[in-house]
């Protein structure tokens, strides 16, 4: 057991360190996130996920591919990597064009978010940067410096998103129990946690070998999907 | 016992305007042969599978440089059949593909197959010059007929002029991170094929994507990847339309 005051230390460098990772990841943070099912929505349309297991596996499987390569990103960008260069790494990362441009779009909604809440000069260089929106990740990272967090909690909010958001859309495309939803986040605590650590120790590996350290897992049908998605017509979710 | 093998291919532009190759050195298990071009100014190379190969514990490597100028296609004569060794050893296979300015490479071979309890790593690192032409496919297919699959992880970095275009890994199979085979990933499909084009070719009137399959625009640069899940024969036609 370690105090709370132990856990805010362990989780930031600073004071507060540990409620500002708490409010970077929450849902009600405005930064976006509520409009994308992270490839849900078209894996509830085919078939490929209609009940909790099939959740379960689909997250689970996020987790360990984009989820752990976003991580990564985040936690090297958090660590001090040039976040131009990390933000090319993310374009090489992301064959799908859909899913670029909505890593994008998010990045420009969290940039907006960031820079009202933790305004700092490296949000606004990377906001000159990039006006139409760097990579989410790498805008997380440096939301995540300019909030006095250590990369392991930006590859926490990171791998944590990766899951949380395709179960929270879940319970809107599947009518599915909140609570079973919940259940499903419960469970793979354990692996949102190995795959942060993993995702830090890489940003540690990239600050000496580069953005090529870092790594590069992909999921086929998450950019099949994507790109199918995006043609849609009408969608609940932006993706 | 060990292989290891590298075989080397060093394509040039000759004088008359066709492809000379001053080095072709077969390996081990990778023996080569040149065959007969099938396109102008181009030469071509088939590689031989001398034996099964890989195996566990083997280490193949086969390097490929296409000077400026050059023309070259790459295929093989089967399947490459990774199969598992009695001590449950990992085997290797780097590719590492070099394209000059101005210069070509179709490298075409035929699958990767992950025959149940072998454990296969791949590498495939391909340097583009600014203005080089490459049409790279890729087939990764998990076990044999009603077989399991085996372990395959490959990692795919394609540098064009400079700038990362591609870098992807994949990892199926027995020993994969957990969700591989789940809905986000290959949902139970056990064939994955890729078709990278650099730099993007006039879309046929006709084309016609199978179903569980993407054609996209890659950012660093002109290509356009063809991904795709759906069985082998739909993708292996896709493919071959787009890449004539």
């Amino acid at each position: 057991m370690t105090t709370t005051a132990e856990a805010a230390q362990a989780a930031g460098s600073g004071a507060g360190a540990l409620s500002a990772l708490l409010l970077l990841s929450d849902g009600r943070f405005p930064a976006g996130g509520h409009a994308h099912s992270g490839g849900a929505e078209a894996a509830v349309a085919d078939g490929r996920i209609r009940d909790a297991a099939g959740l379960a596996d689909f997250c689970r499987g996020r987790l360990h591919t984009t989820g752990l390569v976003a991580a990564a990103l985040a936690a090297a960008t958090t660590a001090g990597l040039d976040p131009l260069v990390l933000d090319d790494a993310a374009d090489a990362r992301t064959p799908s064009l859909a899913l670029r441009t909505v890593s994008r779009r998010l990045g420009r909604q969290l940039m907006r978010a960031a820079r009202a809440t933790w305004p700092g000069a490296d949000l606004d260089a990377l906001a000159a940067a990039r006006p139409r929106g760097a990579h989410q990740p790498v805008v997380l990272g440096v939301t995540a410096r300019a909030a006095g967090l250590r990369p392991l909690d930006a590859a926490h909010a990171a791998a944590y998103e990766s899951a949380a958001g395709p179960a929270t859309a879940a319970v809107r495309l599947l009518s599915l129990d909140p609570f079973h939803a919940a259940a499903v986040l419960a469970r793979l605590a354990p692996q949102i946690d190995t795959t942060a650590r993993a995702a830090a120790e890489a940003a540690g590996r990239a600050l000496t070998h580069g953005p090529t350290a870092l790594p590069a897992a992909s999921a086929p049908l998450l950019d099949i999907g994507a790109e199918h998605h995006a043609a849609w017509p009408v969608r609940l979710f932006a993706s | 016992m060990t292989v290891t093998s590298t075989a080397r291919i060093g394509a040039v532009r000759d004088r008359s305007g066709g492809t000379a190759l001053p080095v072709l050195a077969g390996a081990g298990a990778l023996a080569l042969r040149r065959t007969r071009a099938s396109r102008g100014g181009e030469a071509r190379v088939t590689v031989v599978g001398a034996m099964s190969a890989p195996l566990g514990g083997d280490r193949l490597r086969i390097d490929v440089d296409v000077a400026a100028g050059a023309r070259l296609t790459v295929d093989s004569a089967a399947a490459t059949v990774s199969l598992p060794d009695h001590e449950g050893r990992p085997a290797f296979y780097d590719v590492r593909l070099t394209v000059g300015e101005g210069a070509e490479l179709r490298w075409l071979p035929e699958p990767v197959i992950a025959a149940g309890g072998s454990d296969l790593r791949m590498t495939t690192r391909v340097r583009l010059a600014a203005g080089a032409r490459l049409v790279l496919r890729e087939e990764l297919v998990l076990g044999r007929h009603g077989e399991a699959p085996g372990h395959l992880t490959t990692r795919l970095t394609v540098d064009h002029d400079g700038r990362t275009l591609l870098d992807q890994a994949l990892a199926f199979g027995p020993g994969a991170a957990p969700g591989w085979d789940g809905p986000a990933v290959l949902g139970g499909h056990r064939t994955l094929g890729q078709l990278l084009l650099v730099p993007p070719p006039d879309l046929p009137a006709d084309l016609d994507l199978p179903p569980l399959s993407s054609l996209t625009p890659l950012a660093a640069g002109p290509a356009l990847l063809l991904t795709s899940t759906a069985p082998r024969p739909a993708f292996t036609s896709t493919a071959a339309a787009l890449a004539r």
